[in-house]
């Protein structure tokens, strides 16, 4: 009987990937768990002699739920998956380190030049180019020297941290080794949050095949697993969370490249951006950099969420416009209603409106709208998008999460919210919005960090004010 | 040292000794096992540590997991962030408000059932998404939230 690949993947779970794994191991099939397509739609979504099939609800009526062959699923076989390549349809455990072994072989200084031509920009909010941080903490001088993963993945809409922790361990094992080669730190720590325990067995997993195999003699791999606090996603906040105290971020300078995890050089970088390292050792830095659009190389984990007919997670060079991942990817807004306007880059993204889905999503379009593209993540709503309580929800989540350190965010995000829930009633709005627009000019240039500073990016866009002076 | 500090507690915090984050992680286990901090834990994390009770509570007040109260028997966590919004987690959270007659962050007087607001789950490609008992819950309606 054929072989049955079924996810274990959180979302896949949640939608009953264990009871159809269940069954059809009843029905005599070997069943073997895997990581998701990230179609999710689909899910959960089953493959069988390379047929894939889903959603399964039974498992005695799959061809009333025939997608077809894997290698040609639409949505699925027009991406570029350099960094999902081996996520979904194997197990994940089955591990060949040869590739892994190659680049370990090679001089740091030839993978710091690979980086550095390829462009690779971190993925987890800043777009900061990876390569600057990589030779600032192979030439700063220290006794001990880390790789901190940042998988703390807090932004409403993304989910691409996860899928990967839990489809393709390696890969992120595979990203901190090379990092760790490159810059000369000889100890990788992972950040990730408590609402996703299922990636924290699954990499844990991972690290005990990798200790069998050999792989973590010069390198050691630590998870901690973090206490419910959106701030610590911020690199100093989590720095400091790591060495056991409050979330409170620090004043930059210095970098944390420069002195970041008990004051050692630290290279911290989010989840994806170190999964991209494989692939641009294997493809080479020029041919990743070929990829995508100017300054934006390569490829991008886009999470599609929200109000979308077929959402899930694409991976596709940089270029496509935000109506396209919508429409195309997409199939539209799940209500079958116009849309209404796009989120961009989680909580501090910008909503996006009208002829700004027509941006494409770049690094460079997207500054210019006053927007960024954070993490990947595109919320999409429909026409009955509500913009006031939306910019309501952005001034009180600030001030939910804000770690309190700075006066701008702490009271600023309070006020704004106050000031927001009188709008709708208010005998003068222009002159309220006017006041808000002022209270975000204060957020933006006195914030510590982006928490506060980027709080009004929701908040303008929602509210169609100007944007800042500092986006 | 206070005697009626449970040695499950001292347990614990032995066993996360060495660690990184070591304090939090010890936190978050004694709230995960014991279902609440109490004020004698934080004293023993404090001692084991060496940390001043201060600092304890200062760190038991920043995270949202390390609970000081402990949580009603029936565990429904809402998602109140924009993906699940866009999908009628704002409805949703209203329905079972007034099912339960309790608001958001509140346990029932008889400890019955508490509701709690969580910031994304990742499941936002199929919301709205919920956590029962911590099992994670796709595409929630009101009738899968008290099956
Ligand atoms: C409030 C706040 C939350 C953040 N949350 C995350 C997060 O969950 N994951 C992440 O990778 N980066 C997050 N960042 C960005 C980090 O501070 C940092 O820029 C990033 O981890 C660096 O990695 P990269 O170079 O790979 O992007 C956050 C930033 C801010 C201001
Ligand atoms: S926004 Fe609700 S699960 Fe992500």
């Amino acid at each position: 009987m054929s072989v049955a690949y079924v996810p274990s993947e959180t979302l896949a779970n949640a939608l009953g990937a264990n009871e159809v794994a269940a069954a059809l191991a009843a029905r005599g099939h070997e069943v073997v768990r895997t990581g998701s397509r990230g179609l999710a739609w689909t899910e959960p979504m089953i493959e069988m002699d390379d047929v894939a099939y889903g959603p399964v609800t039974n498992v005695d009526e799959l061809e009333a739920v025939r997608l077809g062959p894997v290698d040609a699923l639409p949505g699925l076989a027009q991406q570029q998956r350099l960094i999902f390549d081996r996520c979904g349809g194997r197990d994940p455990f089955r591990y060949d380190a040869s590739a892994l072994q190659e680049w370990l072989e090679r001089p740091a200084a030839d993978i710091l030049a690979e980086v550095e031509a390829s462009g690779l920009r971190g993925r987890g909010g800043a777009g900061f180019p990876a390569h600057i941080k990589w030779r600032t903490v192979r030439d700063t001088p220290a006794d001990k020297k880390y790789i901190v993963v940042n998988a703390d993945e807090g932004d409403s809409g993304t989910f691409a941290d996860r899928l990967i922790m839990e489809g393709d361990p390696f890969r992120l094992i595979e990203g901190m080794l090379i990092a760790g080669r490159a810059t000369g730190a000889d100890a990788g720590v992972v950040y990730l949050r408590s609402e996703y325990p299922l990636a924290a067995r699954t990499f844990e997993k991972a690290v005990a095949v990798a200790e069998r195999m050999g792989l973590l003699q010069d390198f050691a791999i630590e998870l901690f697993i973090g206490a419910g606090a959106y701030i610590c996603g911020e690199e100093t906040s989590l720095l400091e969370s790591l060495e056991g105290k409050r979330g409170e971020v620090r004043a930059k300078p210095p970098v944390p490249a420069v002195a970041g995890l008990f004051g050692r050089p630290t290279l911290v970088h989010n989840v994806i951006t170190l999964c991209a390292v494989p692939a641009i050792l294997s493809m080479g830095g020029a041919a990743y950099a070929a990829l995508g659009v100017g300054a934006s190389t390569g490829t991008m984990t886009f999470q599609l969420a929200g109000n979308v007919r077929r959402g899930g997670l694409f991976e596709l060079p940089f270029g496509l416009t935000v109506r396209e991942l919508i429409d195309d990817w997409g199939g539209g807004t799940l209500s079958g209603r116009p849309i209404g306007a796009a989120q961009v880059g989680g909580p501090l993204g910008a909503y996006l409106k009208g002829a700004e889905l027509d941006a494409p999503l770049t690094y460079e379009a997207l500054a210019r709208l006053g927007a960024g593209v954070g993490h990947g993540g595109v919320v999409v709503f429909d026409d009955q998008v509500d913009f006031i309580e939306q910019a309501r929800y952005a001034f009180a989540f600030c001030a939910h999460e804000s770690c309190g350190k700075c006066t701008p965010c702490r009271i600023g995000a309070v006020r704004g919210r106050e000031l927001v829930e009188t709008l709708r009633a208010s005998e003068q709005p222009a002159a309220e919005l006017a006041i808000i627009g002022d209270l975000c000019d204060v957020m933006e240039q006195a914030s510590l960090c982006q928490m506060g500073g980027m709080t009004p990016i929701p908040v303008r866009s929602a509210l169609s004010l100007p944007h800042g002076t500092q986006t | 040292m206070p005697s009626d500090a449970p040695q499950a507690v001292r347990d614990i915090c032995e066993r996360c000794v060495g660690r990184i984050g070591a304090p939090i992680s010890a936190l978050r286990e004694v709230a995960a096992t014991l279902g609440a901090i109490e004020q004698a834990h934080m004293e023993t994390v404090a001692d084991v540590f060496n940390l001043s009770v201060a600092e304890v509570r200062g760190i038991v007040s920043f995270y949202s997991d390390l609970r000081t109260e402990p949580a009603g028997r029936r565990h429904i966590r809402l998602c109140q962030a924009e993906a699940c919004q866009a999908v009628g987690a704002r409805e949703l959270t209203a329905a079972a408000q007034e099912k339960l007659g309790i608001a958001l962050g509140e346990t029932a007087a008889d400890g019955s059932v508490s509701l709690e607001a969580v910031y994304c789950l990742g499941l936002c490609a199929s919301g709205p998404s919920a956590m029962v008992d911590g099992r994670p819950l796709a595409r929630a309606t009101i009738k899968a939230l008290f099956a």
